[in-house]
C-alpha cells in the first residue's frame, strides 16, 4: 500500500511488434495518473492506445521501461502476482465483451469476486445482482450471456470489472456498443466512482463527448503522447 | 484478505463439462476407444500365449529328474599314441537308467515350498498289437491320480472315464490316433509289448486326444507296476520324477539346486522342448512390441481429442487470466477437465474391453483350441486403467500449462 497519490506511473515505456515485421509501436511514454482521476485516452487507431492501455492493465508484460502500480513495480513481477493485481485491483472492460459464453451474466459478474474470496457467495450475489441493476440488467441477471444482445453484454462486462471494487478501471472503449442513453449511465457510473469511491478510471476512446467531459484527456498520435 | 475459499476453478471445470455434453462425450469416448483397445488387444495376446504354454504343459513337466543314458566308461582312458595299452575294453554297455531309493526323492522333493507336484514316471517304448496290426509307441507308466493332478489329464480324455485305471490294473489309456490306426474303441483288449519281450493284453479304458497329434499318436498311459513289469524290473524301478513348480518361468533357476538334491540329472521345460520355448519366447517380445505400439497410438489419439478440446478454450482461458485467474489456475482447471473426461472414458473404456473380450472368447477355433483363447485378465484392467489416468492427466497438463504461459493479450491478438 502506499499512501502517495500518484496511483499509476510509466516511466520510458517502448514497445515493439513482431509481426509481420519489427516496427515500434510505443516510443519513450512516461506518465502518472493520480488516484481518483478519470483519464480519457484518444488518438487515431493505430496510435498505440489500445496497446499502451494493455500494457497498463498487466495483461501484456512484453515491453522496455518500468510500471509502477499502486507502489508496487509490476515490471519485475512474477505473473502468479501479477494475476492477483489483476485481479483484486485492476477492472478491465474490453472493446469487445469478452464473457464466459458458458456462465449466466450473474456468474459472469461473480466469478473474480468468488476467485477474490473477499467475500461470501450471498454478499457476492448481492453485491453482482445490484451492480447489474445499476446497469438496468437486473432482469438478464440470470440469462446465459451467449443470449443477450451486444450492448447488454458490454454492460455485463462492465459490472464484471466493478465487482472487486478495483482501485482502477481501464476500458478499451467501454462505451463502444452503447447506445446514447446507456453511454451516459456508463459515464455516470464512472464518474461517481472517481469523485466519491476515489476509484481511478482510465478509458481509451473515439468518443468526443465522452472525453471532454473526462478529467484530463491523453492524446496520442504515431507511438508517442502528444498532449 | 482471502478469508473465503470458493472452490471456482472447480465449478468453472464442471460448468466447462456440463454446458457442452456432448463435446465432453466425444473427448470421453476417445478415451474409451483407446483404453478398449489397449486391454482388449493385451488380452488376446497374453490369452494366446497362455494358451500355447498350457497346450506345451499337456504333456511336459516343468522340471524332469532322471538318470542321464550314458555308457559305461572304458577302463583305460590315455589316448596317447606312444603308449601300448595291453589291456583291451571290456565290452561297452549301457548303464542303467534307474533312479535308486525314488520314494525318499519323492518325499524331500515334495517338501520343497516351491513344488506344486511331484510324480514318479516309467517310460518305455513299446508296440501296440491288433490282429496283424501293429503301432509304436511310448507307455508311461504313472500313478494316475497324480498326473491328472499336475497335467490335467482329465480334460483331454473323450471316451471313457480317468478313473478307471486306477480300479483296473491292466488298464490303459490310449491317445486316439493309436486306437483310430487299430481300429480300436473303448473297452476293447489292446496286446502291448515291451522292446525285452513282455506281452500284455490291456483293457482300453479311456480314449485321450491332447490336439498334438504327435502325441496321440503314440502316447497311452498305464499303471506304473504294469510300466515296470514291461520292462522287466521291480517295483522299486523309475526313470523320471517329474515336478511342476509355482512359476514355470523360473524352471532353469532350480535346475542346480535340484541336480544337487537329488544327484540326477535335472531337465527344464524349455530344454526338452527348445522349439517351442523360442516360439513362446519370440511371440513375447513380438507381445511386447505390439502393446507398446498400441499404447503409443491409443496416448496420441487421447491426448489429441482432449488437446483439441482444451485449445477450443483458449479466449476463454485468456478472459480467465485477464480477470485474475493465475496460470496454475488454468491448469488446475484444465488437468481436472481432462482427468473427469477422462474416469468417464475409463469406465467406459472397461466395459467396452469386458464385451469386447467376451465376444471374441465365444468364437469357435475349433481344433485343440476350441474356443478362441482370450479370458479376462485383471491385470490389464488396472494397467488400463493407471494408462488412462497418466496419459489424461498430461493430455490436460501439457497443453494447459502452454496457454498458462501466454499473456492474456497475445491470445486475444490471434
Amino acid at each position: 500500500m502506499s499512501n502517495s497519490n500518484i496511483i499509476l506511473s510509466a516511466k520510458g515505456i517502448g514497445k515493439y511488434f513482431y509481426e509481420p515485421e519489427k516496427f515500434k509501436v510505443l516510443t519513450d511514454i512516461s506518465f502518472d495518473i493520480n488516484r481518483g482521476e478519470f483519464v480519457t485516452m484518444v488518438g487515431k487507431s493505430g496510435s498505440g492506445k489500445s496497446t499502451l492501455l494493455y500494457l497498463l492493465s498487466t495483461m501484456d508484460t512484453d515491453y522496455e521501461g518500468t510500471l509502477e502500480f499502486d507502489g508496487e513495480n509490476l515490471t519485475k513481477q512474477k505473473k502468479e502476482r501479477l494475476a492477483e493485481i489483476r485481479n483484486e485491483k485492476i477492472g478491465f472492460v474490453f472493446q469487445f465483451h469478452y464473457l464466459l459464453p458458458e456462465f449466466s451474466s450473474m456468474k459472469n459478474v461473480m466469478i473474480p469476486a468468488l476467485k477474490l474470496g473477499k467475500y461470501s457467495r450471498e454478499e457476492i450475489e448481492d453485491k453482482a445482482y445490484k451492480t447489474l441493476g445499476m446497469l438496468g440488467l437486473q432482469d438478464q441477471a440470470l440469462k446465459n450471456t451467449s443470449k443477450l444482445s451486444g450492448g447488454q453484454q458490454q454492460r455485463v462486462a462492465i459490472a464484471r470489472a466493478l465487482i472487486n471494487d478495483p482501485k482502477i478501471i481501464m476500458g478499451d472503449e467501454p462505451t463502444g456498443n452503447l447506445d446514447s442513453k446507456n453511454t451516459s449511465i456508463v459515464f455516470d457510473i464512472f464518474k461517481q466512482l472517481t469523485s466519491e469511491f476515489n476509484q481511478t478510471v482510465v478509458a481509451v476512446t473515439h468518443d468526443n463527448d465522452f472525453a471532454k467531459a473526462s478529467d484530463r484527456i491523453i492524446e496520442m498520435a504515431d507511438g508517442r503522447i502528444i498532449t | 484478505m482471502r478469508n473465503y475459499k470458493h472452490n471456482i476453478d472447480s465449478e468453472i471445470a464442471y460448468t466447462h463439462l456440463f454446458s457442452k455434453k456432448k463435446q465432453t462425450l466425444v473427448a470421453a469416448l476417445g478415451v474409451t476407444v483407446g483404453i478398449a483397445i489397449f486391454i482388449f488387444m493385451n488380452s488376446l495376446m497374453n490369452g494366446f500365449e497362455v494358451a500355447s504354454v498350457e497346450s506345451l504343459f499337456k504333456s511336459t513337466p516343468h522340471l524332469r529328474i532322471y538318470k542321464n543314458d550314458a555308457l559305461s566308461k572304458s577302463l583305460v582312458s590315455s589316448a596317447d599314441s606312444n603308449k601300448i595299452n595291453l589291456i583291451s575294453n571290456p565290452k561297452i554297455t549301457s548303464e542303467s537308467k534307474k533312479i535308486i531309493n525314488p520314494t525318499s526323492l519323492l518325499k524331500i522333493l515334495k517338501n520343497e515350498s516351491e513344488v506344486t507336484g511331484v510324480t514318479p514316471n516309467v517310460s518305455g517304448n513299446v508296440f501296440y498289437k491288433n490282429g496283424d496290426s501293429e503301432v509304436s509307441g511310448r507307455a508311461s507308466g504313472v500313478i494316475i491320480d497324480e498326473q491328472n493332478a499336475m497335467f490335467n489329464l482329465q480334460s483331454y480324455i473323450v471316451d471313457g472315464n480317468i478313473s478307471h485305471l486306477s480300479g483296473y490294473q491292466n488298464g490303459i489309456i490310449m491317445g486316439v490316433g493309436i486306437a483310430e490306426k487299430l481300429n480300436l474303441k473303448i473297452n476293447d483288449n489292446v496286446t502291448v509289448a515291451s522292446a525285452l519281450g513282455v506281452n500284455k493284453l490291456m483293457k482300453i479304458v479311456a480314449l485321450l486326444q491332447t490336439g498334438n497329434t504327435a502325441v496321440d499318436k503314440t502316447l497311452s498311459y498305464i499303471n506304473l507296476p504294469v510300466a515296470q513289469q514291461l520292462q522287466k524290473q521291480s517295483p522299486s524301478y523309475i526313470t523320471d520324477i517329474y515336478v511342476n513348480i509355482k512359476d514355470f518361468e523360473k524352471a532353469k533357476a532350480y535346475i542346480s539346486k535340484y541336480k544337487h538334491l537329488t544327484g540326477y540329472d535335472v531337465e527344464d521345460w524349455e530344454t526338452a522342448n527348445a522349439a517351442a520355448a523360442a516360439a513362446n519366447k519370440m511371440r513375447k517380445m513380438m507381445a511386447m512390441a505390439i502393446s507398446m505400439s498400441i499404447m503409443l497410438v491409443a496416448a496420441f489419439g487421447i491426448y489429441n481429442i482432449l488437446n483439441m478440446t482444451i485449445m477450443e478454450k483458449l479466449n476463454d482461458i485468456a478472459i480467465l487470466k485477464a480477470i485474475g485467474f493465475s496460470g496454475r489456475d488454468i491448469v488446475k482447471i484444465f488437468v481436472m477437465e481432462a482427468i473427469i473426461i477422462g474416469i468417464i472414458g475409463i469406465v467406459f473404456g472397461l466395459i467396452l474391453a469386458f464385451i469386447l473380450i467376451n465376444l471374441m472368447g465365444n468364437m469357435w477355433v475349433g481344433g485343440d483350441i476350441g474356443f478362441f483363447p482370450i479370458r479376462v485378465f485383471p491385470k490389464y484392467f488396472g494397467v488400463g486403467v493407471i494408462f488412462g489416468l497418466v496419459v489424461t492427466f498430461f493430455a490436460g497438463y501439457i497443453p494447459a500449462r502452454k496457454a498458462a504461459l501466454l499473456d492474456p493479450i497475445s491470445i486475444f491478438r490471434k
